[in-house]
């Protein structure tokens, strides 16, 4: 649905979005997570036919968006960072504005704008200006804006910036729903997002892409070998010796200790669950077996660490120099 | 055509929900009628001066009605940029212009529809003026002739459109209103006088700077003669002023 294809965009010296690549399926909903000034907004401006690319192309729902931005444009949403709204026309004259420009048929348009006013809550705010609403409420005005003429393809560049956790929650639930009818970019910096709401992630840094994959995928792969959490009441006894032998477990380490109770990190080896074995090691010496747990990288350490890896290496070159 | 109505009629709309309307064209009635009440009573003055024993006098077509429209030629210099300076400037400040960049719209619709809208705007400002010329022609005896008002008001419109398309083209510019305004003004200011120093240089370059000068074509309008060779130059001029406006709004996509 979504073709992203070697994307390069520079202003002038300053290359914002450098060699992206990347595919949206139809109905899948993909996060754009990077830093503030990763190239997010950028890249979603490109898509949506607001700035053309420097080099590469991007086609959405079958058009290219420099070859044929008006056929482009009517199959997408955009909802900017900041809502387009004009301050002083009512949200109602507002709506019908956008219904008339995004060609919307004249007949649909007033039924089109209850179901929108309806799904994005905002029909107790109808008549009052733009220009006084709330942030929330902009927001949702701007998301009813977006998928005013049904678009295939919807771009949402921080849709919950700004909501309380009330609204961020209603509009996660929101944009799920959409999925499968629409396909859907929505960019972030807020990490839990992605994993609520997306089925696949791209993590844009420094305007390049530095990992593409579902959030299940990067939370394991980012890893070597799996990651057991483990707190025995093992009495005093020696329970990490116990615990080395079992097949599969390729490291113990203590973690935390409470009196008698310990808690291990173990590493296995990947694919091999040893999480009966260590139950039956622990139970099978009376001992009691308190909690056990996988241990993933959150996408927060996910992120820090694609988004950092580059940026820890300098500084010791730099230190080098000095000395 | 829906499309560019569409943002016209926004254009309009907002002039009118918020006090830019209502300031423009107060203003503009204010310094119209002003003038309109000062020829008045030196034209009065006159006509009883020239009118011998036989009626006569002054002509109204020629000492009341042309000097109206040369003062209001002035006028539109001071109150057009208050017109333009925010079309753009005003879409780019608030973001709404990635609304309609990224709508299915052409950069012509886009365009015309906000010169069509200040162009409602404009005529709007000139009706009030219709309310002085009826004064004339019922009061008046004998009655102006009403070919050259009807040139003259055309005149005004296709000048106030070259200062608008202008305009379109300086707000397209920048994201600020003030500095819009103020470089609209200017360019206006110098469209007006750019041929004064004509009188004063060689018959080639004064015959050049008094068909640039905007102000020069419209003194035909008011003694009623329509000639191509005017309405050629106003047509271009807008036309050109949008061409570039077009120009400008595509450089600032690639600059971003």
């Amino acid at each position: 649905m979504i073709e992203v294809q070697h994307l390069t965009k520079r202003y002038g010296p300053v290359t914002a979005v450098n060699d992206v690549s990347f595919t949206v399926e139809r109905g899948e909903i993909l996060g754009f997570l990077g830093p503030n000034g990763a190239g997010k907004t950028t890249t979603m401006r490109v898509l949506t036919g607001y700035m053309p690319p420097s080099e590469g192309k991007a086609i959405v729902a079958g058009y290219d968006v420099l070859e044929q931005p008006i056929e482009a444009k009517r199959r997408t949403g955009y909802l900017p960072e900041t809502p387009p709204l004009y301050p002083d026309m009512t949200v109602r004259e507002y709506l019908t504005f956008v219904a008339k420009i995004k060609g919307v048929p004249r007949k649909e348009s007033k039924s089109r704008i209850g179901e929108m006013m309806r799904k994005t809550r905002i029909d107790d705010v109808a008549d009052r200006h733009c220009g006084k609403l709330s942030k929330g409420y902009r927001q949702r005005v701007g998301l009813a804006q977006a998928m005013l003429h049904n678009p295939d393809v919807l771009i949402l560049d921080e849709p919950t910036a700004g909501l309380d956790p009330k609204q961020i929650i209603e509009t996660r639930q929101l944009i799920k729903g959409l999925a499968g009818d629409h396909t859907i970019i929505l960019s972030t910096h807020i990490l839990p997002e992605v994993s609520q709401t997306c089925q696949r992630v791209v993590i844009i840094n420094k305007g390049k892409v530095v990992a593409v994959d579902t959030p299940d995928n990067l939370t394991s792969r980012l890893r070597g070998s799996e990651t057991m959490y483990l707190q025995v009441d093992a009495q005093g006894a020696d329970a990490a010796g116990i615990l080395q032998r079992v097949a599969g477990v390729t490291r113990v380490a203590v973690a935390d200790t409470k009196q008698q109770v310990v808690g291990f990190e173990i590493d296995s080896e990947t694919g091999h669950d040893v999480r009966r074995e260590l139950a039956a090691a622990v139970v099978g010496r009376g001992w009691g077996l308190l909690e056990m747990r996988p241990m993933r990288m959150s996408l927060e350490e996910i992120f820090l660490h694609v988004t950092t890896e580059d940026v820890a290496a300098p500084p010791a070159v730099a230190e080098a120099s000095h000395e | 055509m829906s499309n560019i109505l569409a943002l016209a009629h926004k254009e309009v709309k907002s002039a009118f929900s918020t006090p830019i309307a209502y300031v423009v064209i107060g203003f503009f009635a204010l310094l119209w009628g002003w003038f309109f009440w000062v020829s008045l009573i030196y034209f009065n003055q006159q006509s009883l001066q020239f009118a011998g024993p036989e009626g006569g006098g002054a002509n109204i077509n020629q000492q009341l009605i042309r000097p109206l429209f040369l003062n209001a030629s002035v006028i539109l210099l001071f109150v057009l940029p208050l017109i333009t300076m925010r079309t753009y400037s005003e879409e780019k400040r608030s973001g709404t212009i990635e609304l309609l960049l990224t709508s299915p719209l052409t950069d012509f619709q886009i365009i015309t529809g906000k010169f069509l809208g200040a162009m409602v705007l404009y005529a709007a400002m000139l009706a009030v003026t219709i309310i002085h010329m009826a004064l004339l022609f019922s009061y008046s005896t004998p009655r102006p002739e009403w070919r050259p008002v009807m040139t003259g008001y055309l005149g005004l419109l296709l000048m106030g459109g070259c200062f608008v398309s202008v305009g379109l083209l300086i707000s397209s510019l920048t994201k600020n209103q003030i500095v819009s305004g103020m470089v609209t003004f200017a360019v206006f200011l110098f469209l007006w006088v750019i041929n004064w120093p004509a009188s004063m240089s060689g018959p080639t370059t004064q015959s050049v700077l008094n068909y640039l000068s905007i102000t020069e074509h419209f003194d035909d309008f008011t003694k009623g003669i329509l000639d191509t060779k005017h309405l050629i130059y106003y047509f271009s001029v807008i036309s050109f002023g949008l061409f570039l406006t077009a120009r400008s709004v595509d450089t600032e996509r690639w600059k971003g």
